[in-house]
């Protein structure tokens, strides 16, 4: 249906086709439940408090942490198309410059969100600005992703502001022209704030001396989960992009920008894969070797658990590591979008078997000699908190798509994309 | 002069009898929550039993009570926390927690490899009444904050408000004894500071049948444990061949503290 016939048409960019208002409505409605029911999950964490959770003294994080690192992993293709376009210059991607920064704010203010639920005392968020222990990489990831987040908010900004209604307010239009003014610099600034905090994220547990498991020595403070991290977020952050958009150009049954640059996506995506797979290889043999077993730790003790045996190693390193960064860069198999896309899909579930390795592994395993080996399964609030996550996502993109110009390739917006 | 206030645990002695659970619980104010578990109650010092991993007549079995071991070294939960709710203090060495900072991230609980932090889950309670009976030396910690054990901080401060009201410096070592080590029945544990070479808990800490939990992690714990047993000196390693539980003891301690 053609938007000037829609009750909302004139919210709509000129010359767009959307679906019908009652039809977008329809999509909507099943998510709308679904964050209303995450609302509600939420609010009963946060009235009665975390024994609404299954968490406990030894489980101590749970599936919101393992989630949250795993979002902020996948956000990451925002920075790092911001980093490519601004200051690489790669033109070629501005196509899905727009639709990076929408993904990057779902994912960064959703996981900022089930923050606040996490944490025992909300109120006292700013303490860790007022009285910031220099040591902790918490710290370091507070101060960059509330800093990241404010910048991906400025990105955000002047892409709302050029709705079609709102751009009909002079004082818009100049704000939106002098921000966008800006946006190489948020960019670059973006840019520096992520490659710490990710690496940070990753910093959580490689400094954990306590837990052999998770241990890694490093580079100055810096432990090699820090690089590892960074690296691996850069590498599946513009997969998940990928991925994002083909869902997007499924649902909406368009073609929301060439394959070409989907391709591109697919081979940086692949040759940071490989570098990534053959840096955490060596870090697992030093970690094995020398790190480990120096803390009294033989690296057999790790794997003897189940479900955690060596496949897990083997899968994340193999499966969801080499075999998507061969796919993604193999110039035949790229050439295939079904294969570009399975590849772009292990190449997230990866990171996400990465990010959970990393938490729930640590917790579950033994310290202590008479230890046991833990196992905890979320309650249904800490899954429905999170479902409410997913779903305030697909809201806000699905409004996105609608009345905002997401994808510069499409008709009628970006009009500062050159050849378009 | 700065102390070292640390422990030696003789396990030999130790009969898994829970008083110490109970008397830290009874003066640390620690709520009595009816639906608490092994895994959410709150212990700051808690028996945990464990065997030498055998069956039958070769079978051995110990009680090792856990509590925080105040690290020295790149003490794990004061690097972590965010917002310096937690430190060691310069002049007694003992890990303090300061709940009123608390953000009440956990990440403290993460970084521990004695499992020796806790988290209130919910809001403190006590059975109607108890309220009369609470210590009112000790504050109560409110919901979404983590506590451990300060070795009976509040006890220090009357040992030194005592010591100042008689024109002392230094406070007298009998007037302050932590409440785990007041009620253990068989005196399995001695308190003592670690800086004083003439100290009996100094010199016991160096004897052969001493040794530490997880002492190659390099964060040079304050609590020292002793037997005799070859086996349970061996849980020193991580790799042990021993196996642990809760002990039935201290469950129903728990049980009994929580109502």
């Amino acid at each position: 249906m053609v938007s000037t016939a829609l009750p909302d048409s004139r919210w709509i960019a000129r010359g767009e086709e959307r679906t019908s208002l009652p039809r977008f409505l329809f999509w909507l409605a099943p998510w709308a439940v679904l964050l209303a029911l995450g609302v509600y999950a939420a609010g009963l964490c946060l009235y009665y408090g975390l024994n609404q959770t299954n968490m406990d003294n030894r489980f101590a994080f749970g599936l919101w942490i393992f989630l949250d690192l795993g979002i902020i992993a996948l956000g990451a293709g925002a920075f790092f198309t911001g980093f490519l376009v601004y200051i690489l210059k790669r033109a070629e991607l501005r196509p899905i410059l727009n639709a990076s920064v929408v993904v990057g704010f779902i994912c960064y203010s959703g996981a900022v969100a089930i923050l606040g639920i996490d944490v025992g005392q909300p109120l006292r968020f700013w303490f860790t600005f007022w009285h910031p222990n220099t040591h902790s990489m918490l710290t370091e990831v507070t101060f960059c992703i509330s800093c990241y987040l404010t910048v991906l908010c400025l990105e955000y900004i002047p892409i709302l502001l050029r709705n079609r209604q709102l751009r009909k307010l002079p004082s818009f239009l100049v704000f939106e022209h002098q921000l966008h003014k800006l946006v190489p610099v948020l960019a670059a600034v973006g840019t520096l704030l992520s490659f710490f905090h990710q690496g940070s994220l990753g910093g959580l547990y490689g400094v954990l001396r306590g837990r052999p498991f998770a241990f890694r020595q490093g580079f100055f403070i810096w432990p090699s989960t820090f690089f590892l991290f960074i690296l691996s977020a850069i590498a599946t952050g513009p997969s998940f992009l990928m991925l994002i958009t083909a869902t997007a150009e499924k649902v909406t049954g368009k073609k929301l920008v060439p394959y070409d640059v989907l391709r591109r996506l697919g081979f940086i995506s692949g040759v940071l894969l490989g570098i990534y797979v053959a840096a955490k290889s060596i870090d697992t043999l030093i970690w094995l070797n020398f790190t480990s077993p120096s803390e009294g730790f033989a690296g057999w003790q790790y794997y003897m658990y189940k479900p955690f045996g060596t496949p897990i190693l083997f899968a994340e390193i193999v499966l969801f590591g080499l075999l998507p960064a061969f796919l993604l860069t193999f110039r035949r198999t790229a050439a295939h979008r079904g294969w570009l896309l399975a590849a772009a899909f292990l190449a997230c579930a990866g990171v996400l078997m990465n990010r959970f390795v990393l938490t729930v592994q640590t917790l579950a395993l033994p310290t202590l000699p008479f230890d046991e080996f833990l196992q905890y399964t979320p309650s249904w609030q800490e899954v429905a908190s999170f479902g409410g996550v997913i779903a305030y996502g697909v809201i806000i993109f699905s409004l996105s798509y609608r009345y905002l110009p997401l994808f510069a390739h499409s008709k009628g917006d970006d009009a500062h994309v050159p050849g378009h | 002069m700065s102390a070292r206030y640390g422990m030696v645990i003789d396990l030999d002695r130790c009969t898994g009898c829970g008083s110490c659970m109970v008397a830290c619980a009874s003066e640390n104010n620690v709520p009595a929550l009816p639906h608490a578990t092994a895994r959410t109650g709150i212990t700051p010092m808690l028996v945990r039993r464990v065997s030498n991993g055998h069956e039958g007549v070769q079978r051995r079995e110990a009680f090792i009570p856990i509590l925080c071991m105040h690290c020295e070294e790149e003490t794990p939960c004061v690097h972590v926390c965010p917002q310096q709710a937690v430190e060691v203090d310069a002049a007694t060495g003992i890990v303090m927690q300061m709940p009123q900072r608390c953000l009440g991230c956990r990440y403290c609980m993460t970084a521990c490899p004695y499992h020796a932090r806790y988290f209130n889950w919910s809001d403190p309670k006590w059975p109607k009444g108890m309220e009369t009976t609470l210590n009112p030396g000790v504050a109560t910690r409110m919901r979404g904050v983590v506590e451990k054990c300060n070795l009976c901080h509040a006890r220090l401060h009357s040992a030194q408000e005592k010591a100042a009201a008689a024109g002392k410096r230094e406070i007298d070592p009998a007037d302050y004894v932590p409440a785990c080590v007041e009620a253990c029945p068989t005196a399995a544990i001695q308190f003592g500071n670690l800086a004083d070479a003439n100290d009996p808990v100094t010199r016991e800490s160096r004897s052969p049948n001493t040794f530490r939990l997880l002492a190659k992690i390099g964060t040079e714990p304050k609590i020292y444990y002793k037997s005799k047993e070859a086996w349970v000196r061996a849980l020193a390693e991580p790799n042990s061949a021993a196996t642990g539980t809760l002990s039935a003891s201290s469950s129903a301690s728990l049980e009994a503290h929580h109502g």
